[in-house]
């Protein structure tokens, strides 16, 4: 049977793309489609990984044994979502070794949030409410991308971040209504982290490099506005809710719009942090390289053990 | 129920704590990304433990003292964990090594607990066995790789050992709790778990190419509150928050 012509291929990815059915890995796929989704869910894995210190940093200071339970079993989540995003990227080719390369050499991103640092208890609250929460948002929409294994990824992570987001939130209610220094450290969390989680969406969709491309491949379904205002009316309610007060003196309901109005993000702030100047970028890649380095005798213990153990079981075979 | 029942439970407790919160240390650290959730998945387990522990032994001593406040509102000398446990993390050999030693130790503790005149320990201990059977086969199996790896894991490995030896002649000496609990049908045999101890441990070590000791250095008091002076630092780190905004809801 002859090869199909390239035309073919890309007509039928174009075909499965209008009928918003998914790609798989043995399918044929443009290139920059590929590059473009290991970019992306790479980078999102990264970004579970290197998630994983800013709340490490409160594990062993938890405030009680219930919640150092419920924030271990969090941190192991997340961790576990890295693991699935990487096999997710793997599929198309790349291999978590040049991912991770990546990442260790300053090539590919993870979220800039997690380039701020966890100053009380409250912050962690505040990153299971806003950052999970801001998330889900993101997460949700990528339920329906159109690469099937990223879509399916997904799904699973979904499940897992709602029960996040509802820890933090529960954290920040437990702090909101206890003794005024918890209130405080509440409010102090949501002051610090309100605006740098709104920046998770990225740029306005007009400045956005790659927006544009991923809605047509509908790798991404829902533009970084859309997905911010979604995440900003949902949550205004639920700070009111817990009588905390959102830092943004521009907030206010939109009778014609039909959503809150809401103040601008300081984009020189987004840039800096996300060109590396954030409080916690160097430290963040730190600890990440160190643990890779300290790590490389045990990987190499691990596989030296699997040579000697298989040429065992090959001699005794003989 | 006695003191030493209470004692007795406690510091059950206080093993499963201090170490969860040694291993919780490896969060984000791990040398690769299945070993981090290895590592979280172990401390948790831990943690776990010292939770239903210690809500055993509040309601054993009766006044009112839940699982948090024998976790952050006891000092120093009123902890009564093996000295192994606080032990800085080390290298991830070192953090294995000593893994493997109490695992071993806590399976074999375990399962004989589940024969306990104390139900409410034998039902958590039922419990517990079956963590500590996987804990020990993970970190058996770590010990295993270290050792028979390369020159610079076994090298690191055999360091790990000659440091912790000296530190598990505690783990089956028994004190005057020890001693009443066992009359009492509470506690099992210490004799009887070296024996079951030494039988597991001495074939893994001598098969990952690791060698005992032979000086005789030891060192104790973890049970009777005299710990090392990395315990201050770990129980300053774990109680902080309890501690600077006293009785608060969490």
């Amino acid at each position: 049977m002859a090869t199909p012509a390239p035309h073919d291929e890309q007509a039928r990815f174009d075909a499965v793309i209008a009928a918003d059915e998914k790609i798989e890995p043995r399918d044929w796929m443009p290139e920059k489609y590929r590059r473009n989704l290991v970019r992306q869910i790479s980078q999102h894995a990264h970004s579970e990984v290197v998630g994983q210190l800013p709340e490490g940093n409160w594990i062993t200071r938890a405030p009680s044994l219930r919640r150092k339970a419920i924030l271990l079993a969090k941190v192991q989540d997340e961790a576990g979502h890295g693991l699935y995003l990487y096999s997710a990227a793997e599929t198309l080719g790349t291999s978590r070794e040049e991912m991770l390369d990546d990442l260790l050499e300053g090539r590919a991103k993870y979220a800039s949030i997690f380039n701020y640092p966890t100053l009380s208890w409250a912050d962690v609250g505040a990153i299971g409410w806003l950052v999970d929460g801001a998330a889900i948002v993101n997460q949700i929409s990528l339920c329906r991308t159109s690469y099937g294994p990223y879509a399916r990824a997904m799904v699973r992570i979904c499940k897992e971040e709602s029960f996040h987001q509802r820890q933090g939130y529960e954290i920040m209610q437990t702090l909101a209504q206890g003794s005024p220094e918890q209130q405080a450290m509440a409010q102090d969390a949501l002051d610090r982290w309100w605006w740098p989680t709104l920046m998770m969406f990225g740029p306005h969709d007009a400045d956005s490099a790659h927006t544009q491309q991923s809605m047509q491949w509908k790798i991404k379904r829902q533009s970084n506005d859309e997905l911010r205002q979604k995440f900003v009316d949902q949550t205004v309610e639920q700070a009111a809710r817990i009588g905390l007060t959102i830092p943004d003196p521009e907030l206010r309901w939109n009778e014609a719009r039909g959503h809150y109005d809401f103040g601008e993000i300081d984009w020189d702030e987004f840039q800096r942090v996300l060109g590396g100047n954030g409080p916690c970028n160097r430290s963040r890649m730190r600890d990440r390289r160190r643990a890779h380095e300290d790590g490389a005798w045990v990987r190499e213990a691990m596989l030296a053990h699997a040579e000697k153990h298989n040429r065992r079981a090959a001699g005794a075979a003989a | 129920m006695s003191d030493a029942h209470f004692t007795y439970v406690l510091r059950l407790g206080d093993n499963a704590l201090v170490l969860g919160q040694r291993l919780s240390e490896w969060c984000g650290h791990s040398p690769f990304l299945e070993e981090d959730i290895a590592m979280a998945n172990t401390a948790l387990d831990l943690i776990g433990r010292a939770r239903m522990l210690y809500s055993h032994a509040g309601r054993l001593e009766g006044r009112g003292r839940d699982e948090d406040a024998l976790a952050y509102l006891r000092d120093e000398r009123e902890f009564g964990n093996f000295l192994m446990c606080e032990l800085p993390n080390g290298d991830y050999g070192f953090t294995l090594v000593r893994q493997y030693l109490l695992d071993v130790y806590h399976r074999h503790l375990y399962a004989a607990l589940t024969e306990s005149r104390d139900d409410e320990l034998a039902a958590i201990a039922a419990k517990a066995v079956k963590e500590a059977a996987y804990h020990a086969r993970r970190s058996g199996d770590w010990v295993l790789r270290l050792g028979d790896g390369t020159a610079e894991s076994n090298a690191r490995c055999q360091a790990a050992l000659d440091e912790l030896w000296g530190y598990t002649a505690e783990l089956f000496t028994p004190d005057a709790v020890d001693s009443a609990m066992l009359e009492a049908g509470v506690a099992p045999d210490l004799a009887t778990l070296r024996t079951r101890w030494e039988a597991d441990v001495l074939a893994r070590l001598a098969e990952a190419g690791l060698t005992v000791p032979a000086d005789d250095w030891q060192a104790e008091g973890g049970r009777a509150g005299r710990h090392t002076e990395h315990m201050g630092r770990l129980l300053a780190e774990l109680q902080f928050v309890q501690r600077a905004y006293p009785g608060q809801q969490w």
